[in-house]
């Protein structure tokens, strides 16, 4: 498992190669969650008070929490990674299992979340039962809030199902110190996905704080 | 016959093609798959084109009109020109241009392929189904809250293809990044691919915005979620401002490639290097780059700012350098070139001709005074069918009448070639031409009906698609043809420079026998015949 594939002169190239294929891929993601940012920014700035008030409907507190939970998955990932560089199968089968169980429990409290908002009428185009003089605006402020923080949950899906793959791949010894580039990868990815969580987290929840 | 192995005879199985990571055969599927998107497209065209030969709406009715010129618009743009000269042409010759053996990720570009064929197959469900009625760009309310046509379906279609889009950008990058022969540097690289790499950033910074826009829209009409509903504060300028923030440069995904195509066919048959390398080189990227603040002027007249507007007008004049640069460069190349009237050529030259005619008229356009004119008639059609028709269209058939013996091995018939080119140019600037005189005297875009003073340069029109149609029936016949009857092309039978003539043609799998080594600046032509 340490020749090039055949269309690479040397693993160094192979190397380079996936690392800056990844990078450019999260280039289009970082496009892709743009155009969704740059709209609620339109919005923000156009519904400015309707926004703030509606921010307050959700919980900051399980925000923050999952906001922990993120943070640390993303703290076993770098781990995972280390582990991969210096060839420790063990410890790089358990920082995945790590990382994909945080990042599970990260999934279902968002799902937990999203399920007291229907309980509580709040999902636009499903029940949706807001009065008031900002009813219109809050359904705009929860339709974003559930498209955003929807897209990302399914990256984090996506992301699971990845890490699980790389667990069982680095069970079966896949993977040396010479050839990782999956797991730098995935790694990339995982933080990418939590960075964005960075910006939903204060953008969505503690804009009515103040 | 006793071939030596190459990529078409290493093994003749169905699933050797379906399962196939090699660049050249990827590039033969998107080949035929888009092929047949052409003809779907160019169909609906026929129909429409019909209907408008006379004023009143008596071959179809409005609703079908709608349906049909959604389907030729969504057809021809998103699975046609889009994939066209990148997937089709890029895939071939990019790693042989750059003395690889492959792209950088194989498995990646079959994957982008089968998403381009999903894709489709949804896009084309939509059209089964019923079709959609919207035109190309699903503007908002009209998508989400009017129309009673497959939009969910259809706009699916369009975001499955966009990453195959993508990949096919991401995988053109890191190739061009890291995947040059030994001596390859950027300077040296084939103009060719200083288009694909412009192109292929668009490919990789837009497509996402277009993605997460339908998305929004889908959310909208499917799930309810109303983010561009005016009714609860959303505003439907912003469905226009992203959507255009990936379309307009999207205009240059389909025209960069072309301009790639172009420069090399210039300078082969001029037997001349081409003038001022750098400045076509940097005018891609420049395009590339000024493409991305220009697309308000597509929304001159839709309510936004004035202020904005000014803007976005000055913006868009800009783009006309760099398009400048490139035409003043390739006619200083012809100029005392030993040019010959070879198939691509004629294409090529048709190209420089039709691409500055459309792009003149974009200045036209660009003009906020005029543009509330001519905004929204056939004034606009024209415009843009001259640069993506006669432009990318053109540049693609002279790419393919360039490449194909390398493609295929094979020589076509050069009588029916330039016949065929010269019936394009013919048919297409009669179809095109009277348009632009109809949008001028206020025939607005998208009727199926018209009043009754139109009817002569409407007629001129449908009589011009008629012969566009049958100039493009002829490559389809002949080139065909000469996988039969064609003789052998040999190695280069243009004599041109450039890796990939190095090879045998068809060329093996593994491009090379061995990496080449690069010693000199590309298009060295003329060194004997210099003065």
């Amino acid at each position: 498992m340490t020749t090039p594939a055949h269309h690479f002169e040397d693993l160094g190239q192979q190397r380079e190669a996936a690392a800056l294929g990844m990078w450019v891929f999260l280039v289009t993601e970082i496009l892709f969650f743009g155009g969704l940012f740059a709209a609620f920014a339109f919005y923000r700035s156009t519904h400015y008070d309707a926004f703030a008030r509606a921010a307050n409907l959700l919980d900051w507190r399980v925000g923050a929490g999952n906001t922990a939970v993120l943070i640390t998955s993303s703290l076993m990932m770098a781990l995972a990674v280390r582990a991969a560089r210096l060839g420790r199968r063990r410890d790089l089968q358990l920082f995945l299992a790590a990382t994909s169980l945080l990042g599970a429990l990260f999934v279902a409290v968002k799902f937990w979340e999203y399920a007291h908002k229907a309980a509580e009428h709040l999902v636009p185009g499903f029940d949706f039962a807001v009065e008031g003089p900002w009813a219109q605006e809050t359904r705009l402020f929860l339709g974003f809030y559930f498209v955003m923080t929807g897209v990302h949950a399914l990256h984090m899906v996506i992301g699971i199902c990845v890490l699980v793959t790389l667990w069982e791949m680095a069970r079966r010894g896949v993977f040396s110190p010479e050839r990782h580039a999956l797991v730098e990868n995935a790694g990339l990815y995982w933080h990418f996905v939590d960075i964005v969580w960075i910006f939903l987290f204060p953008m969505l929840y503690l804009m009515g704080a103040h | 016959m006793n071939r030596p192995d190459d990529y078409l005879n290493a093994d003749y199985s169905v699933s050797s093609w379906l399962l196939t990571t090699d660049h050249k055969r990827i590039a033969i599927l998107y080949l035929l798959s888009i092929t047949l998107f052409f003809f779907v497209g160019g169909a609906a065209a026929v129909l429409f084109r019909l209907e408008l030969m006379t004023p009143p709406g008596d071959l179809v009715g409005p609703e079908t009109y709608n349906k049909l010129f959604t389907m030729h618009g969504v057809v021809m743009v998103f699975l046609f020109l889009i994939p066209s000269i990148p997937a089709v042409l890029g895939n071939f010759l990019l790693p042989m241009m750059i003395g690889a053996r492959d792209l950088a990720f194989p498995k990646l570009n079959l994957l982008s392929w089968y998403l381009f064929i999903l894709g489709s197959a949804v896009a084309t469900t939509a059209i089964l189904m019923g079709g959609l009625d919207t035109g190309w760009t699903f503007y908002t309310p009209y998508s989400t809250m009017f129309a009673h046509t497959n939009v969910v379906t259809g706009v699916l279609g369009v975001f499955i293809v966009g990453f195959s889009s993508i990949l096919t950008g991401l995988n053109f990058i890191v190739t061009t990044h890291k995947m040059r022969a030994p001596g390859l540097t950027w300077f040296r690289l084939p103009l060719f691919v200083w288009a694909l790499y412009a192109t292929s950033l668009i490919q990789v910074l837009a497509t996402p915005v277009l993605g997460i826009t339908l998305l929004l829209l889908v959310a909208e009409r499917g799930l309810g979620i109303g983010i561009f509903d005016p009714a609860i504060g959303g505003d439907p300028l912003l469905f226009q401002h992203l959507f255009w923030f990936y379309s307009h440069p999207a205009v240059y995904i389909m025209i960069l490639p072309g301009m790639g195509v172009v420069s090399e066919i210039i300078t082969c048959f001029s037997r001349k290097r081409i003038f001022g390398y750098p400045f076509i080189a940097f005018s891609s990227l420049a395009i590339a780059a000024l493409g991305f603040l220009v697309w308000g002027h597509h929304m001159f007249v839709s309510g936004q700012s004035a202020y904005a507007g000014m803007v976005f007008s000055i913006l868009s004049f800009l783009v006309a350098i760099p398009s400048a640069i490139k035409v003043f460069n390739w006619t200083a190349t012809l100029y005392r070139g030993s040019i010959s009237w070879q198939t691509p050529m004629l294409y090529a030259l048709g190209f420089i001709g039709l691409f500055t005619l459309g792009g003149m008229t974009g200045l036209v356009l660009a003009t906020l005074a005029v543009d509330i004119h001519v905004h929204d008639t056939y004034f606009v059609v024209a415009h843009f069918h001259y640069i993506m028709v006669g432009g990318m269209v053109m540049a693609y058939l002279g790419g393919i009448h360039f490449w194909w013996p390398k493609m295929t091995g094979k020589l076509y018939s050069e009588w029916w070639g330039r016949v065929s080119a010269a019936v394009i140019f013919i048919g297409f600037n009669l179809t095109f031409f009277p348009q632009f005189v109809l949008g001028y005297l206020g025939m607005p875009r998208r009727y199926h009906a018209y009043p009754d003073e139109f009817q002569v340069l409407n007629v001129l029109s449908t009589a011009g698609a008629s012969i566009l149609g049958a100039g493009y029936l002829l490559p389809f016949v002949y080139l065909l043809l000469s996988l039969k009857y064609g003789r052998d092309a040999g190695r280069n039978p243009w004599q041109a420079t450039g890796l990939e003539w190095r090879t045998p043609s068809p060329p093996p799998t593994e491009n090379f026998a061995r990496v080449p080594e690069v010693r000199e600046e590309a298009y060295a032509y003329g060194a004997e015949e210099a003065p």
